[in-house]
């Protein structure tokens, strides 16, 4: 019996590369958005710097450091599991966890003030401003938005993860799904990184 | 069903990644906010690339992976620039 759980064919390899393929279809996907950044921002400047004012660094910049972290969290916790330390492996993902919901608390802040102010893709206030900034605050709720429905699906896989390794089914021996998720939640943080500074920093 | 090439990151490596990284944080934040005019978003987008470098070699492991992983990476980059100039091509001389 021991015999037949150790000859378990498994391909963590062939598991990780097919994430990365995944991954690969996501930078694009992203990417494309960029590219529409790319161009309006050369065709309206001006207007992407004013409009850039109305953003707010101090919660774009906490959201980048809360996410970094809750990155090197996962990554440790894959050490832990590696390690057979599954107990610190689950504490590390729970950390995990609640970076992503200080993450959406904040987000929460942010897009609620602006819809308060009337500030969201088809508002009355949004038809009276120039068309420059209209494509920055359409382009802004759209990335961040997508981003956020990136880092809600990353949230929810950690959790069925977190499950796993608290339930010893993800174990030094077996643990290509945390690799997985982490590589998803990374993803994540990518975008972020690139977002960051695109839209909050360029007043 | 540990294979002789796992390699498993100790947890020092992973603070150092951080702290380079919340460091190369704030000098984004600080680079954007001394006015270098054209070359801010240049710097701030340099910045960023390194952090992701840094992301994708230690956090997402690819240091530790098969050639085949870094190769793949490589000409995904590579597409996606040559798609951003061929873009810019496009658009600025029309």
């Amino acid at each position: 019996m021991i015999m037949s759980r150790d000859m378990e064919h498994r391909d963590d390899i062939g598991s990780r590369l097919g994430m990365w393929v995944f991954i690969f279809t996501e930078l694009l996907l992203f990417g494309g958005l960029f590219l529409v950044y790319a161009v309006m921002r050369s065709k309206y400047s001006f207007e992407f710097h004013q409009a850039a004012l109305h953003l707010n660094t101090f919660i774009g910049a906490l959201n980048t450091v809360v996410l970094l972290i809750s990155s090197a969290t996962v990554a440790i916790s894959i050490t832990a599991v590696q390690k057979g330390n599954n107990k610190l492996a689950v504490r590390f993902l729970l950390i995990t966890l609640i970076c992503a919901g200080i993450f959406l608390i904040n987000k929460y802040f942010e897009w609620g003030h602006k819809i308060r102010i009337g500030l969201y893709p088809g508002s009355d206030l949004m038809l009276t401003l120039n068309h420059g900034s209209v494509m920055f605050f359409s382009l802004y709720f759209f990335m961040t938005g997508l981003h956020m429905l990136h880092l809600i699906i990353g949230a929810v896989l950690l959790t069925v993860v977190t499950i796993k390794v608290q339930r010893l089914s993800i174990n030094r021996d077996s643990y290509v799904l945390l690799e997985n998720g982490g590589l998803y939640w990374h993803l994540v943080d990518l975008i972020w990184i690139f977002l960051f500074p695109l839209l909050y920093l360029i007043t | 069903m540990l294979s002789e090439t796992t390699h498993v990151t100790p947890y020092r490596t992973y603070m150092v990644v951080l702290i380079t990284l919340l460091v190369l944080t704030s000098l984004t934040i600080t680079v954007t906010w001394i006015d270098l005019s054209a070359f801010t978003v240049l710097s701030a987008l340099l910045i960023a690339s390194f952090k992701a470098g840094i992301v994708m070699k230690y956090f997402m492991h690819l240091k530790f992976e098969s050639s085949l992983f870094k190769i793949l990476v490589i000409m995904v980059l590579s597409i996606y620039i040559l798609v951003i100039i061929l873009l810019f091509f496009d658009y600025l001389f029309r």
